[in-house]
């Protein structure tokens, strides 16, 4: 571990203009304090963020929920709220990690965790994540849990996390600080940029910039589940998974929210694969094609190939769960 | 003293059995379990030496090649920074477990990708680590070498070659066969605690406080890799966070720590990272595996044939012994068994949690399993009519071997009657399958001392070298020497890893208890014998209970008995020809239940049992934990376990706990042990044998038979992923 600055911040402001300098928000540390270790990641100075006034879940004017960056992923899915009204938020939060881990990580932090890409983690090997221009070594490597999707010939890495995906299947938004002091909103869309040529830079958040709450809109109708394909039973990160929120009406799908993990670098969302449900009724013919759409563009990279066939099969098979069409 | 006690005849007495305590086999809890959870217990890396300073290892970037370490002068100034060492000594992978002398050494030649070349020591830890990750290393003159086995040269074991009868025309003439090939993958030992030792030097004498299974083989082995006296070595274990074979011979952590304490002239503590464990300790070889059985109309084996290719590093000769159980288990006069090793630079190959059977018996347990599908015969009923009368090669009889009963027992708690056909059970999205394997693993007794004093208050000390890696050996030491003596369990002291102490067997290849525990229970007949001889009594008629004797109708204490004295013995066992004349081995049964998803292919284990028996059970509560520790590990080898290895320089990519997977309590359904009563005479003078490797001799086939009764397919390459399972399902 590189010697490194510690600076408590008293506000967000000053934590803002402390990042801006050079240095990197801490919050859990649960990956951070890991990467730093390896020196994978090497901070002149770590902004500790935790006093700061960030773990309140409000209720917004609009029915939705203002999730302050500091709460905990436990107090998070525990959230009685959360688990009435946005069940698969909740459940996401559980099928990740550990519960020390859910205890410790919180919901800003969880958002900006880095890729598990093994590759990424160890400094002998290339990585353009890493060391920019190096080459990607796991693309030929041993490659099983990286991406199928949004890739580029600089990357295959995914995104690690399980709630993010739950919050794009909600349209969850986050809310920053800019170094400026102007608070703005993205959507996680906006939030996460696809590796391209440069896949060293994950998001679109400035230098200096705090990301302060996760908005949720109101609740929408409709059944929600989150389905998480992987190896073991528990602290495995997600192979494939699934969030899915279905409204019916007479029959038909009124709307279906699906967003998906363990396929690309960010959690993924396709509006063609919803458009392609929107209105229809409820058939296995009909949620094959919506994967043919999910799958449309998907490449593996050998010992990932599987993910297309599990993709496939889990889309159909959440949405059989929430159409109620089940075999 | 007494004489050695050489096992050449049948111990027949049996006098556990007189005694009057009722410790022996007694469930009772281990007596360090309260300090390790409550973290009392002192392991190797947590001792707080005086002046003690803090080395970091530093790896190989490649496979092959001349280390050059470029900027050592400049690391050297980083703050903190005491010495950058690089010492001819230094080991280039772990000692094979008993080897009792220096590994190959020698850091200036890469082997393998993560081969530990340069210790970094600084004051402090972050010091160090940081200091080492800033020291370049490259290697020069590189070359293009074998990496996986399929591409590396292979040297047959001669003498594991075994050609009996005519197996080729068996096949022919079978009424049922299968030919199948399976293959396992590289396991590593991922015992909790990482390597670590803490290195002090007074004078020409060397304290090294560490975490080993073996001490008096590692006293030698850090002696002779020294090049020093073993007399000035002194090892302290007393408390191992797990070893599972990784521990047994010396690893590269310890010389480290020595040569880096000589060179500071401090106690330097030397732990390895958890990636350092994956990458420089021991693997399990990777396995191929061809089986081939013939069987005749009623399912009576004609022929056996287990071929395997293992492999390791050049210059090793540790070549994973897969045939082992092959040999005993099962009948058939036609015999073919084969075993090669391929020559590939990845991480030394070694002893990993029963080395052989684990991953033999568990391929043997599948290709029977597509012999009875084959034949159209019950798993269990196919076995049956294979448990050979005698030895299938030699013809010799087995010690004890209740086979049959751990069968049919086991089927019965099971209830493997309600088994289902192959696809036929379907619960919502769960295809549910039963399967069954046998349990087999051979026995062994290993040279054990331990020296009991009966004090002079009427309590008891037993000392000993031997080690406890969490498997019970405090408990068990403390049961046999609480019966033999007439104390209560908390009246007998247990001193356990530490070189000064008598040299124990140490703890490997499930001999410890039955070995380290014969030689308490010989100290502690010599005790006996000597107050019957003070008491005038024959000392079978001495009965010794609570801390009193009672012999021709009087009760004393033993401390007035021994009037201000203390009684001190050595008891000593070695093996003898009980070893050869029979065979022994322990044997038992698995049986599981598992649902497959049908949309996903993940497994889930529903429910497990085992059946075991293993001789006299010193401690039933001990003994199965170690079974459910077996079954547990089985259900990660047939579902996740295995090192994942760069294709391309044979790196070892997983190297973390939380992607080298093994099971988790999620991944762990309610597991059930029967432990069948037995005594074996053969085996040891106190009639055990080694029970803490058999939970997983086989175990893994239980799952995997499951999944094919459940889904129709046969996965052939451990583990049995999802990913190779849903281009086959529905």
């Amino acid at each position: 571990m590189k010697p490194f600055d510690y600076i408590r911040a008293d506000s967000p402001d000053q934590a803002s203009d402390h990042a801006a300098q050079g240095g990197v928000f801490i919050a859990g540390g649960t990956n951070l304090l890991d990467l730093m270790k390896l020196e994978v990641m090497t901070p002149d100075a770590l902004i500790d963020i935790n006093r700061l006034d960030l773990n309140q879940i409000d209720e917004t004017d609009d029915g939705g929920l203002r999730i302050g960056a500091l709460v905990s992923n436990s107090d998070l899915a525990n959230d009685t709220r959360v688990r009435r009204h946005w069940p698969v938020l909740s459940r996401a939060l559980l099928a990740g990690a550990s519960g020390q881990l859910r205890n410790k990580a919180t919901t800003g932090g969880n958002l900006l965790q880095r890729t598990r890409c093994l590759y990424f983690y160890d400094r002998a090997m290339a990585c353009n994540k890493r060391e920019p221009g190096s080459g990607c070594a796991a693309r030929d490597g041993f490659n099983r849990s990286l991406a199928v999707l949004g890739t580029s010939e600089h990357c295959i890495a995914t995104h690690p996390s399980d709630m993010a995906v739950a919050m794009r299947a909600l349209g969850a938004e986050v809310e920053t600080l800019t170094r400026e002091g102007e608070t703005r909103r993205l959507t996680l869309d906006q939030l996460y940029r696809l590796p391209g040529d440069r896949p060293d830079i994950e998001t679109v958040l400035a230098p200096g910039e705090l990301i302060t709450a996760v908005v949720l809109p109101a609740p929408v109708e409709g059944r929600q589940t989150y389905r998480k394909v992987r190896d073991r039973a528990s602290y495995a990160f997600a192979l494939v998974s699934v969030a899915g929120i279905v409204e019916m009406q007479d029959g038909r799908i009124a709307r279906a929210d699906l967003a998906f993990g363990g396929l690309a670098p960010k959690p993924w969302r396709d509006a063609d694969v919803e458009a392609a449900l929107q209105g229809e009724a409820p058939s296995d013919a009909l949620f094959k094609k919506a994967a043919d759409v999910l799958l449309r563009d998907a490449q593996g990279f050998g010992e990932n190939d599987f993910k297309l066939p599990l993709a496939r099969r889990t889309l159909v098979s959440v949405l059989e769960e929430l159409t109620e069409a089940r075999r | 003293m007494t004489e050695p006690f050489q096992m050449d005849h049948p111990a027949t007495d049996r006098r556990l059995d007189d005694m009057a305590q009722g410790l022996v086999g007694a469930p009772l809890d281990r007596p360090d379990g309260p300090l390790k959870v409550t973290g009392t217990a002192t392991y190797a890396n947590e001792w707080q030496v005086e002046g003690m300073v803090h080395g970091v290892m530093v790896r190989a970037p490649g496979n092959s090649g001349r280390v050059v370490l470029s900027n050592t002068a400049e690391v050297a100034r980083m703050p903190g920074v005491l010495s950058v060492v690089q010492d001819d000594r230094m080991l280039r992978n772990p000692a094979q477990g008993g080897a009792n002398e220096a590994p190959v050494q020698g850091p200036h030649h890469a082997a393998y990708f993560g081969q530990l070349v340069a210790v970094v020591v600084a004051e402090s830890f972050e010091q160090a680590r940081h200091a080492a990750q800033s020291l370049k290393v490259t290697l020069d003159d590189a070359e293009q070498v074998a990496v996986t086995p399929e591409g590396a040269a292979v040297e047959r074991q001669t003498d594991k070659t075994l050609d009996q009868g005519d197996l080729d025309r068996a096949m022919d003439e079978a009424a049922h066969s299968v030919d199948v090939v399976y293959t396992t993958p590289s396991h590593s030992s991922s015992p909790m605690e990482p390597h670590a030792s803490i290195a002090s030097w007074e004078g020409e004498d060397l304290t090294l406080r560490g975490s080993y299974q073996m001490l008096k083989f590692n006293r030698n082995e850090l002696a002779d890799s020294l090049g020093i006296h073993p007399d000035r070595v002194r090892i302290l274990s007393p408390y191992v966070g797990g070893g599972f074979g990784s521990k047994l011979g010396l690893a590269p952590e310890a010389v480290a720590a020595a040569v880096a304490a000589k060179a500071v002239g401090r106690p330097v503590s030397v732990a390895l990272h958890r990636q350092q464990v994956y990458e420089a300790t021991m693997r399990r070889s990777e396995t191929r595996q061809r089986l081939r059985l013939a069987a005749d109309a009623e399912g009576r084996l004609i022929g056996f044939g287990h071929e395997a290719r293992v492999s390791n590093l050049p210059g090793e000769t540790f070549a994973e012994p897969v045939l082992q159980a092959s040999h005993f288990l099962y009948a058939g006069a036609n015999r073919k068994m084969s075993l090669d090793l391929a020559r590939v630079h990845r991480l030394c190959a070694g002893s990993v949690r029963a080395p052989g059977e684990a991953v033999g018996v568990t391929v043997v347990e599948n290709a029977m399993d597509e012999l009875a599908h084959a034949a159209g015969l019950d798993p269990v009923e196919l076995r049956l009519r294979n448990i050979p009368p005698t030895d299938p090669e030699s013809g010799k009889e087995y010690s004890s071997r209740r086979f049959r009963e751990a069968l049919e027992s086991g089927a019965e708690i099971f209830g493997w009657s309600d088994r289902p056909g192959v696809k036929e059970r379907r619960e919502g999205d769960w295809l549910i399958g039963y399967g069954m394997a046998s349990a087999a693993r051979v026995n062994v007794l290993k040279e054990s001392e331990a020296r009991v004093t009966l004090l002079s208050d009427g309590t008891a000390r037993v000392e000993t070298d031997m080690t406890d890696i969490g498997t019970g050996t405090y408990a068990i030491l403390g049961q046999i020497a609480g019966d033999m003596l007439g104390l209560p369990r908390d009246s007998v002291e247990v001193v356990l890893g530490d070189t000064n102490l008598p040299s124990g067997s140490g703890s490997g290849g499930s001999w410890g208890a039955s070995s380290s525990g014969s030689a308490v229970y010989l100290a502690c007949a010599a005790i006996r014998q000597q107050i019957a001889q003070r008491l005038d009594v024959d000392e079978h008629d001495l009965l010794l209970k609570d801390a009193q004797a009672t012999f021709n109708n009087r009760t004393e204490t033993l401390a007035d008995i021994l009037q201000g004295h203390e009684i001190a013995k050595l008891g000593h066992v070695k093996p003898g020809d009980t070893s050869d004349a029979v065979r022994q081995a322990t044997f038992g049964a698995y049986f599981a239940e598992v649902g497959v998803n049908a949309v996903t292919g993940e497994t889930r284990v529903r429910r497990m049992h085992g059946t075991f028996a293993a001789g006299r059970i010193l401690n039933a509560k001990t003994a199965r934990s170690q079974c459910l520790g077996g079954m547990t590990f089985g259900i990660g080898m047939a579902l996740m376990e295995e090192v994942a290895f760069d294709p391309r320089d044979g790196h070892v990519v997983n190297h973390n706990l939380a992607e080298y997977h093994i099971p988790v309590n999620a991944d762990v359904p309610q597991l059930t042990v029967e432990l069948l009563e037995e005594r074996d005479d053969w085996a040891s003078p106190v009639q055990a044998k080694g029970i803490g490797e058999l939970g997983i001799c086989g175990a893994g086939a239980a799952i995997t038979n499951a999944i094919f009764n459940a889904t129709g397919v046969r996965v052939r390459d451990y583990p049995a992923t999802l990913d190779k399972l849903i281009a086959e399902l529905p």
